[in-house]
């Protein structure tokens, strides 16, 4: 084991996979000369050549649509899309080309891309700069939906994205890639699969659903429930479609209580979507109602002072915890 | 040095010295902003004009009041030409209530009803469509005003540029595009985007005038603006305008600009700094001195500080602010108030 970054994990899950299958190649607007907007494909350029490490125009709509092309002639494209904001751009390509075809056309065509992009806020970069999109996206049918928070999954989920036959959408978070992480050491294969989530702190009196950056923030805010006497389980979902039901049901069988926590918005979401799904398959094993910890339903302001109300933080989730863990089974 | 009364382009002394000192407070005003973002006040993406001056100030040189300007990211100087105060633009840049979208913008989101500021976009080439829009409202309401949208090389890239274009032509509509070409994308050089070298061919496919200016020469995209808004205000249509410039920075504040070489900025920097140029042809044409220039400069230099004091000493935004105005009668996702208490 070593301990490096989310960024430089991602390097070494496409590096790998690059070397290890021909017919993977990177593509993106300033990903070459510049080096990647976030540095994740710094190098590579110099290391595989033009042929495979490509920058494109500034065109996302082309670039998405080539790529489905590209894996429909055969080879395995890991497209970057500078953030997910500008994926929007994109998501006609996404929606009604790549999430389709498989179906659409009786099975027969594959689309084995995998698009990177990161999301959130958090960093003063206002309204259209710092969306969660994954729940758009994780609404549609045809495609998977990950959002690795560790360096650990990052790596081993990547590798598996390139992998698999479907379109993966594969959202990184503009706060993560400086997080520092346990990883086994180069050389050392291993993957994370695409449809399962992780227990990131065992606990018995709650259970804290969460993703992507806001896993960091749980850890955090289940520490100080700790220090209270209350025992959250903390799990990272990883992939917010396909979602891990069973390991949800039953972590709420255990704790018999949910909290939700994550950084988009409230309505019609991934945490308002998990929440049904918990009462439809766990209602009758729930003591108290599920708490939803969430971004502000308003676009993001620009203002620090603003913004830091706009974001869901660790006290809101303690607060929401206590809210539902009654007195007496603290210290238990 | 005698002060002849000589003019350049039509335009009195008066206003050729207003044009210089137009250059040098955007050139000021954009120092104090990078000052204040390496102090920590400003946060979140700026993206500064320094080196593009002589293109806006050319070509909001010729609007009315009443015209339309749209724009990217990098519209400080957008909106400062078009009337609005730079104590206005600098809090904003703060993210402080006196700011012109109230601190919830930020560097990439100016905007002002009454002076015609219509953006500050932070998607790449979004502006270009609304610009259609916004001539066809004029158009429909039989109003004379022009509608000029600024974007990058970078946006051309984008299907809303050829989308945009076409409409326009097809539509006849009084817009004026304004292409700020300064050569990179970011990390993109212009030659490894574009399949061709000059906008003009692109004029000549969506059937409509277009002009390559250099845009470190404040009086040829001047005249070539004035052409192409008189265009639109006679009712013509559009026109394309592919302007040569450079930004003197790196993309952003933390860009090192390590996809160009030092000697080229050095090149640029020192040999076609249009303010320097503009500066020069005036003094050669014996239109004004360097005393009146050095006058120019202390004041952009002082508007500048004071746009950061006023910012400084400004609220921030009350915390019930989160909630206001995002839609137009305050109405939530729920039919009643609940959720917000
Ligand atoms: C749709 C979209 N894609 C990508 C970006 C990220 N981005 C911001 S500015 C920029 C470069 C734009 O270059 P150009 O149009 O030449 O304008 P300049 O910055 O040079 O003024 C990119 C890629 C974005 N904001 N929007
Ligand atoms: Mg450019």
């Amino acid at each position: 084991m070593r301990t490096i970054t989310y960024r430089d994990a991602l390097r070494e899950a496409i590096r790998e996979e690059m070397l290890r299958d021909e017919r993977v190649f990177i593509l993106g607007e300033d990903i070459a000369g510049y080096g990647g907007t976030y540095a994740v494909s710094k190098g590579l350029f110099e290391e595989f050549g033009e042929k495979r490490v490509r920058d494109t125009p500034l065109a996302e709509e082309v670039i998405t649509g080539a790529a489905i092309g590209a894996a429909l002639g055969g080879l395995r494209p890991i497209l970057e899309l500078m953030t997910v904001n500008f994926s929007l751009l994109a998501s006609d390509q996404i929606i009604n080309s790549a999430a389709k075809f498989h179906y659409m056309f009786g099975g027969q065509p594959q689309i084995p891309l995998v698009i990177r992009m990161p999301g959130g806020g958090g960093a003063q970069r206002g309204a259209q700069h710092s969306q969660m999109l994954e729940t758009m996206y994780a609404h549609v049918p045809g495609l998977k939906v990950v959002t690795p928070a560790t360096p650990y999954d990052v790596k081993g989920m990547l590798k598996s994205a390139v992998r698999d036959p479907n379109p993966v959408l594969f959202i990184e978070h503009e706060l993560l890639y400086n997080i520092k992480g346990d990883v086994p050491d180069e050389g050392v294969e291993y993957t994370v699969p695409l449809d399962r989530g992780e227990v990131k702190r065992a606990g018995q009196h709650i259970t804290i659903i969460t993703f992507s950056r806001m896993l960091h923030v749980t850890m955090q805010a289940a520490e100080d429930l700790a220090k209270e006497g209350i025992d959250a389980e903390v799990i990272d979902l990883r992939c917010i479609r396909p979602i891990d039901i069973d390991l949800l049901v039953d972590s709420v069988k255990k704790t018999n209580r949910v909290v939700i926590a994550e950084e988009g918005w409230k309505y019609y979401g991934t945490g308002q979507g998990l929440a049904a799904l918990i009462y439809e398959f766990a209602f009758d094993y729930l003591d108290a109602p599920i708490q939803h910890v969430h971004g502000a339903d308003v676009p993001m302001p620009y203002s620090k002072s603003l913004e830091r109300l706009a974001m869901p933080n660790k006290d809101a989730i303690v607060k929401a915890a206590k809210a539902i863990v009654p007195a007496v089974l603290a210290h238990t | 040095m005698a002060i002849s009364n000589a003019t350049l382009a039509g335009l009195t002394r008066t206003q050729l010295l207003e044009m210089h000192y137009m250059m040098s407070l955007l050139r000021r005003f954009e120092e104090k902003s990078a000052e204040e973002y390496t102090r920590g006040k400003i946060g979140g993406f700026m993206h500064l004009y320094i080196g593009q001056e002589a293109v806006g100030v050319g070509s909001i040189t010729n609007l009315l009041p009443e015209d339309r300007v749209l724009s990217s990211y990098r519209e400080h100087g957008h909106a400062i030409l078009k009337g609005m105060e730079p104590r206005v633009v600098m809090a904003e840049l703060f993210g402080k209530s006196t700011g012109c979208s109230k601190g919830k913008g930020g560097s990439m989101h100016m905007w002002s009803n009454e002076l015609g500021v219509y953006g500050g976009n932070g998607i790449v080439a979004a502006q270009l469509p609304m610009a259609a829009g916004l001539a066809f409202a004029a158009q429909y309401q039989g109003l004379n005003n022009v509608t000029m949208c600024f974007f990058g090389d970078g946006a051309v890239d984008e299907g809303a540029f050829h989308e945009s274009l076409n409409l326009a032509s097809l539509w006849k509509l009084p817009v004026v595009y304004m292409c700020e070409n300064n050569q990179y994308s970011m990390g993109m050089a212009v030659a490894k985007a574009w399949a061709v070298d000059s906008l003009m061919p692109r004029a000549a496919a969506y059937n409509m005038p277009g002009e390559q200016v250099d845009g470190m020469d404040v009086i040829a995209v001047y005249e070539a603006a004035l052409r192409a808004v008189e265009r639109a205000r006679n009712g013509e249509g559009p026109t394309l305008l592919e302007i040569k410039t450079y930004r003197f920075r790196g993309h952003s504040m933390t860009d090192p600009a390590y996809y160009r070489t030092r000697e080229e900025e050095h090149e640029w920097r020192n040999t076609r700094d249009p303010i320097g140029i503009f500066e020069k042809r005036l003094q050669e044409q014996g239109i004004a001195t360097q005393a009146e220039f050095d006058q120019n400069d202390a004041r952009a230099t002082q508007v500048a500080e004071d746009a950061a004091d006023f910012a400084e000493n400004s609220p921030d935004p009350a915390p019930a602010e989160l909630f206001t105005g995002v839609m137009v009668d305050n109405s939530t996702a729920l039919s009643f108030r609940r959720e917000r208490e």
